[in-house]
């Protein structure tokens, strides 16, 4: 060991040589080697993940046109998957005016819940009595089912837009409440005394520290909660609506079109998806160093 | 002058397994102006507490500490420890924040203390450079070596623009020859810099090469052994024959102890 170690060189040297490792030899040693390789993998990833599940599909698609073709099933049991397709053209306009109706009441809903959820999270956290107080209620309140206060609801704020925004809501509001409080307890408490140690103030600590740290957290929680705020506006919609995807159904199911029911079920797979896409989007923008440690070398 | 930091009969003790543990039991050290002073003992003989105080995260059950003179503050809310904010303080780990790039990292210090963006950024370049981190600043710590960030530790550290550095077990982490470099960086602070140092050790050839003054500690309870000054000439060598006696005398004081122990 002492035979390795070198007496500590005079200070005017200002490169030490640190082992391969550690050597710095141009600026950005990572970019040019290794970025390349680095796509390529990404790439084919990439496609590893979107063909499979893209093969199975299109298996189940073709065995059950192949089925109700062979079968004659009329199509108000069940439609088959060019007969959905056709609907989904031809009555693309009601669809898609519908689904505005049904995402803007999602958004909202969640827009609410997040804004709401991640206020009292930081309460929740930076209060005792406030936890004491509200956490038992926030994770008894998850005992009760949303689908049976969704007719209550529809009493109190009406057939109109505000009931299923109350329900997307509900349901989008509790993920956020834990994973926003389990995230701020995170962080690391040795990086919280060394901001105390410089100075900072708690405020300032929960600012540079608590903060960054719960992210990841949040945005897990939010990519559960986006795509399942979907389902409480359409139990919105079918417990007591006018307009919406999940009144389109309800209608659509009385009256035996079950290929329009089918074309809504597409819709809303779509939307929630689209809305899960998104929120992974926005975090893999908004934490670039979540990505820093594998994407040039493999992890440190 | 006053002292840098006069550490007098620091007691300290920790409720565990249902019993009281004694850690420190009166150790008292001193580290004048502009001195290179190491702590050496074995692990779990308390060292880091007694750097914990210092640093003011951890209250002592009895003694003094003062930093250039001042007694700690009483305990406020405000910044939950008695002494914080007066020392830089460096730990094994290199608590680099992890969603904050090299420079944003190296700045911390200054950017709570209230500089200027401008100039806690130029300030840090600059810094950076010296310590062969040129080109690295717009890098996440994820990306860099473990002697890289533990270089991003020091040179956060020293922007804080304390005069009295304590660094726990700085290198405990890094191999033998990330270590060697480091410390060659270690002595630059003593020297370029003008800065005061408790270093924590557990490496004797460590302290050897890099102290003034060592003190050794005795575990169980915590308390100082001896205090040994080196008035070696620099720069030192591992293969030095003052530096190889220096070592054998220190590991006889620690063995010494050892052998108490586990009498």
């Amino acid at each position: 060991m002492s035979v390795l170690r070198t007496a500590p060189r005079p200070p005017a040297a200002p490169h030490m040589d640190e082992g391969p490792a550690d050597r710095p030899p141009d600026p950005n040693p990572r970019r040019g080697t290794e970025t390349a390789p680095a796509a390529r993998a990404g790439l084919r990833g990439w496609t590893a993940h979107v063909v499979p599940p893209l093969v199975l599909l299109t298996v189940i698609l073709a065995a059950w046109e192949a089925a109700v073709r062979a079968f004659g099933i009329p199509f108000y049991i069940l439609p088959a998957p060019s007969r959905i397709a056709g609907v989904l053209v031809t009555d693309r306009a009601l669809l898609f005016g519908e689904a505005a109706v049904t995402l803007g009441e999602v958004m909202l809903g969640f827009a609410i819940a997040f804004v709401v959820g991640v206020v009292l999270a930081l309460l929740i956290f930076s209060s005792r009595t406030v936890e004491r107080a509200v956490y038992p209620l926030v994770i008894a309140s998850q005992t009760v089912p949303v689908f049976a206060i969704a007719p209550l609801l529809v009493v109190w704020f009406g057939y109109g837009t505000v009931s299923k925004v109350v329900m997307a809501a509900l349901i989008v509001f509790f993920p956020i409440v834990v994973n926003t409080v389990d995230g701020l307890r995170a962080a690391d408490p040795d990086m919280v005394n060394l901001l105390v140690i410089l100075g900072a103030r708690p405020a300032a600590i929960v600012r540079r520290v608590r903060i960054p740290a719960a992210l990841p957290f949040v945005f897990s929680g939010t990519r559960i909660a986006v795509a399942t705020s979907v389902i409480g506006a359409v139990i919105g919609e079918w417990v007591g609506s006018t307009r919406g995807l999940g009144y389109l159904m309800i209608h659509a199911n009385a009256q035996l079109h079950v290929d329009l029911v089918f074309a809504v079920i597409v819709y809303l797979s779509v939307m929630a998806t689209a809305l899960f896409w998104t929120v992974s989007l926005v975090e893999w923008a908004a934490l670039p160093w979540r990505r820093a440690g594998t994407a040039g070398q493999g992890g440190v | 002058m006053a002292a840098a930091l006069e550490i007098r009969d620091l007691k300290k003790r920790f409720w565990h397994n249902g019993g009281w543990l004694d850690v420190l039991a009166g150790v008292s050290l001193h580290v004048a102006p502009g001195e290179f002073v190491t702590l050496v003992g074995p692990s779990g003989c308390g060292k880091s507490t007694v750097c914990n105080i210092v640093a003011g995260l951890v209250r002592p059950d009895g003694g003094t500490v003062a930093v250039w003179g001042e007694s700690p503050p009483a305990r406020s809310a405000a910044t939950g420890g008695a002494g914080a904010g007066r020392v830089a303080y460096m730990q094994q780990k290199d608590l680099l924040l992890p969603w904050r790039t090299v420079l944003d990292n190296a700045v911390l210090g200054l950017e709570i203390q209230g500089t200027p963006r401008a100039a806690a950024r130029a300030e840090a370049r600059a810094m950076l450079r010296r310590f062969g981190l040129d080109g690295f600043g717009g890098a996440y710590p994820a990306t860099l070596s473990g002697g890289m960030r533990q270089r991003v530790a020091l040179v956060r550290t020293l922007l804080c623009r304390r005069d009295l550095l304590v660094l726990d077990e700085p290198f405990g982490a890094l191999d033998a020859m990330t270590r060697g470099a480091m410390q060659g960086y270690l002595l630059r602070l003593r020297e370029e810099f003008d800065r005061t140092v408790l270093l924590i050790t557990h490496d004797v050839e460590e302290a050897v090469l890099l102290s003034d003054r060592v003190y050794v500690m005795a575990a169980r309870p915590g308390r100082i052994r001896a205090e040994r000054r080196l008035d070696l000439p620099r720069p030192r060598r591992s293969t030095d024959p003052g530096v190889v006696a220096e070592k054998a005398a220190l590991l006889d004081l620690l063995h010494a102890d050892m052998a108490e122990a586990f009498a």
